[in-house]
């Protein structure tokens, strides 16, 4: 299930990032490394798993599921908190530096 | 257990030679004034899969308890039976997951790189026509 839906936002953010030019200013691309980098490495856990259980690697308990389902939806907040630090640290549009810069001028 | 460990380590080797490789060719560059896809900057998208892919199996390692906060970090360091089956996992699971990000990596320069050609030829052609 954390494959799943690691491969499920690794898709939607490349499609995100090929769609739009702004998508790529603000630097998405960060998104489409750690999602399919660890899309990558987690179907090879699931490969293993799968040899060494067979297809009960495809029935697993709702418990399971649901741990799985719960620790997939954390990455991808992991990940979407790690693109906004990596955001505001480039600023590549210019954003952060304006506002800091704009209070300072009214405070004088 | 730890499978995460082998990526990080290529991660670190990758960055270092990409930074290595980045200082070079900019001096290149400066040279011969030409502007191209530079070898580091393909490495950039082998080190942000290695580190982006590491750094969230770490998280799911935290997540099942596998990595602990204080020493030894590895909660499988602390039986020496425990130790032995997770070397062996980062010896197969985690080289599998190293040698196919790489091989993925290795895809994406093959395809930029006949992309590039391929523009150099239409820009040659358009060059002759005109």
């Amino acid at each position: 299930m954390t494959l799943l839906i690691t491969v499920i936002a690794a898709v939607v953010s490349t499609v995100i990032w090929y769609s739009s030019e702004k998508a790529r200013k603000l630097k998405t691309g960060v998104l489409l490394y750690m999602f399919w980098g660890a899309s990558l490495m987690w179907l090879v856990d699931a490969v293993v798993e799968y040899l060494e259980s067979g297809a009960e690697y495809f029935q697993p308990a709702a418990a399971d599921m649901l741990n799985d389902t719960f620790l997939g939806l954390s990455v991808i907040a992991l990940a979407l908190v790690v693109w906004v630090i990596v955001l505001l640290v480039k600023d590549p549009t210019g954003a952060l530096k304006s506002a800091i810069l704009d209070k300072k001028a009214k405070s004088k | 257990m730890a499978c995460f460990i082998v990526p990080a380590t290529e991660a670190i080797v990758t960055t270092v030679i990409q930074k290595v490789a980045a200082k070079k060719e900019s001096a290149d560059n400066k040279k011969s004034g030409e502007l191209k896809l530079s070898f580091a900057d393909k490495l950039k998208w082998l080190n942000g899969m290695l580190w982006g892919g590491s750094g969230l199996l770490a998280f799911e390692h935290v997540w099942h308890g596998e990595v602990t906060p204080f020493f030894p970090f590895l909660t499988a360091a602390n039986d020496p039976a425990d130790t032995a089956e997770m070397l062996h996992e980062m010896a197969t699971s985690g080289s599998a997951m190293a040698i196919l990000v790489t091989v993925v990596w290795a895809g994406l320069v093959i395809v930029s790189n006949k992309i590039t050609a391929s523009d150099n030829k239409s820009e040659k052609k358009a060059g002759a026509t005109a």
